[in-house]
């Protein structure tokens, strides 16, 4: 499918698709396998400027947008989404900054962050607050000229390997959703320790760990934005990520489909290769399908993303939920059709359906953006004055 | 620093074929590469860059075409391109080539490092680099693995022979052939990729270089190729047989009566 992808689109499908296959695809099991931080991968992105790839020009970066984002990270989730989401999840924790931080926050931290110098990371979810934000218990305290952090955040990409951290906590408790804010804790910040990595079903790669405040004594100009406004930068930062997530769903079906394709068509049973069979020709057909309307319809919500109108969050919903769903699916398929081999480590189908898993659930599960989507719907319908009975 | 870096556009050796009839490599329809050495040549150079700052150039002669594998380098980083290409420098052997490039360099005129790879992997001589320091009359090492510009004025490096390893001072302006362990080449970077596309590459042909047609190309050439052959397959297989201590005996004794040295 030809997508009218401009040149420089085109040039970042090009790069990403020869880090995925040159840098990633050789070492993916055995990082699976030891659950080593790619660190040497994430040097290569950031020598290749693609942590900057959404950081406007004057902070260093190349100026792309959501589009941009989806276009690389699919490419990398082709080959392991467990690296693609380290990578993602740094430009997730660089979200609330560029869209809401001061200018003179945008310039401390952006162009460290675009330079891939120094990874971000994204503190939201606790032990008690999910899907439902308001469990949240991680509080920040004014003190003069400092806030004063405590609490912990649990299950955070990049954790204890990132430098920079956009977190959540509670600033005025009797304020409900209003008393939420996001502020910058760096890694070294006094109080501010990690808890253990843990050990995942699934992107095994990525680092995941609790991020633990005790008395952690951050500069009052680490709040980002104003007091309060922490719900809505969450929201209007998932409503630039979430189609990303959407993207590695993509590029994970994608490499799934390619290995599918290729095995049928050489594993021979009663004689015939298998992909001579119509039980195989019709999952694989299913799997082809799913896989490309799932990217036509993440290209097309990225992109009018980036055409900036005001309400996105039902559509950036639905590019994760859909993706993700589809990414699930054909993983799923793809280890049916290898069979027994499907199941041994030694094909990367086992993998690609363990790691497609996550993405139905971080970033929001897929039960909450149908929520989110629902709402949308209601409030929609409710503002039309016309009836279609 | 000006370092200058001389690549060679080669068939992708994956999938090499030799015509049956004429035993040359089939060229047409295969598709072409940087010469691989030549890329750890281009990560060396850029290595340089990246420590102390230095301005890259790469060249290489060649059909058109070439400017796509200079256009490659740029995407890598290195600062400027250069394409020698001219109608008079076909048929060109290892002499004639480094002639032309040799020229290309004095006309640059501030070149401190030339850096080659140790040897393209289709005609294989290892002659050009060593060829075109006699012809600029410069000192050389080869089989470079590491580079060290840490002294003003020269360059230490360590060359990896079979006998072992080696440590060179080289005074400036110096040429290396430099081997795969000086390191993976890296990944190009968006920002180059998107000037690369862009970039004017000037094709330098005799006339820019002030070449005599005769010491160019074909006429330029001592080397002819008279014949080109496959050589006779050679198949006196043995198979060993028995115990894993009988077959070790057996081998023994056949090398033995083969006189190979030390037995």
């Amino acid at each position: 499918m030809d997508y009218f992808l401009t040149e420089e689109q085109k040039m970042i499908q090009e790069l990403t698709e020869q880090i995925a296959r040159e840098k990633i695809r050789p070492i993916r099991a055995e990082l699976d396998e030891s659950e080593q931080f790619p660190w040497e991968i994430m040097r290569t992105l950031a020598q290749a400027d693609l942590f900057g790839l959404c950081i406007p020009e004057q902070y260093g970066g190349m100026g792309g947008g959501v589009f941009e984002n989806c276009l690389a990270v699919e490419k990398l989730g082709e080959a392991c989404i467990g690296i693609a989401t380290s990578f993602a999840a740094s430009g997730l924790g660089a979200y609330p900054i560029l869209l809401f931080g001061s200018e003179e926050m945008k310039q401390k931290y952006l162009p460290q962050i675009a330079s891939g110098k120094k990874l971000a990371a994204f503190g939201l979810t606790e032990p008690g607050a999910g899907s439902d934000v308001s469990g949240i218990r991680t509080v920040a305290v004014r003190d003069g000229d400092s806030y004063v952090l405590n609490g912990s955040k649990q299950w955070i990409t990049n954790g204890g390997e990132s430098e920079i951290y956009s977190v959540l906590a509670i600033t005025d408790r009797a304020k409900g959703p209003r008393g939420a804010s996001f502020f910058v804790v760096e890694k070294g910040d006094p109080g501010f320790s990690f808890g253990k990595k843990e050990k995942k079903l699934g992107i095994r790669a990525s680092a995941t760990r609790e991020l633990i405040f005790q008395d952690c004594r951050i500069p009052a100009d680490r709040l980002i934005a104003r007091e309060g406004m922490g719900f809505i930068i969450a929201m209007k930062t998932f409503d630039k990520s979430r189609p990303g997530i959407g993207a590695l769903g993509v590029g994970l079906a994608q490499g799934a489909l390619d290995i599918a394709v290729e095995y049928a068509r050489k594993r021979v049973q009663f004689e015939k290769p298998i992909i001579s069979f119509q039980a195989i020709q019709h999952k694989l057909a299913d799997m082809a399908i799913k896989t490309e309307a799932a990217r036509a319809f993440i290209y097309s919500i990225a992109r009018y993303i980036d055409s900036d109108p005001r309400e996105v969050s039902k559509v950036a919903a639905m590019a994760k939920v859909f993706a993700g769903d589809v990414a699930m699916e054909v993983t799923t398929s793809a280890v049916q059709v290898l069979g027994g081999y499907g199941y041994m480590k030694d094909y990367p189908v086992e993998k690609m359906m363990r790691d497609a898993k996550i993405l139905q659930i971080y970033e929001g599960t897929n039960e909450i953006q149908r929520n989110i989507i629902g709402q949308e719907l209601n409030k929609e319908y409710g503002r039309m004055k016309e009836s279609f009975f | 620093m000006h370092i200058v870096v001389c690549i060679k556009q080669v068939p992708d050796t994956k999938n090499v074929r030799i015509d049956p009839d004429t035993h040359t490599l089939v060229r047409q329809g295969v598709e072409s590469i940087i010469n691989p050495f030549d890329m750890f040549a281009v990560e060396g150079a850029l290595k340089i860059k990246d420590q102390n700052g230095a301005r890259v150039t790469v060249v290489t002669m060649g059909p058109p075409q070439a400017a796509e594998a200079l256009r490659e380098t740029l995407g890598l980083g290195a600062d400027d391109a250069v394409l020698l290409s001219d109608r008079a420098f076909a048929g060109s052997d290892t002499w004639a080539t480094s002639t032309t490039l040799s020229a290309a360099i004095r006309k640059m005129g501030d070149v401190d490092v030339i850096i080659c790879g140790k040897q393209a992997v289709d005609g294989d001589t290892a002659q050009v680099g060593p060829e075109m320091a006699a012809l600029l009359d410069v000192p050389y090492a080869t089989f470079v693995k590491k580079i060290d510009t840490e002294d003003s004025g020269f360059l230490k490096v360590v060359r990896q022979t079979d006998e072992g390893t080696e440590v060179w001072k080289l005074q400036l302006p110096a040429l290396l052939t430099v081997i795969k362990e000086l390191g993976e080449p890296r990944v190009p970077s968006l920002r180059h990729k998107m000037r690369a596309k862009k970039a004017e590459i000037p094709v330098w042909g005799i006339a820019e270089l002030g070449l005599d047609p005769s010491s160019t190309g074909l006429s330029g050439s001592f080397t002819q190729v008279v014949r080109v052959f496959s050589p006779q397959r050679r198949s006196n297989r043995i198979q060993l047989e028995g115990s894993i201590e009988n077959q070790a005996e057996e081998l023994f004794q056949y090398l033995k009566k083969a006189r190979v040295p030390g037995l």
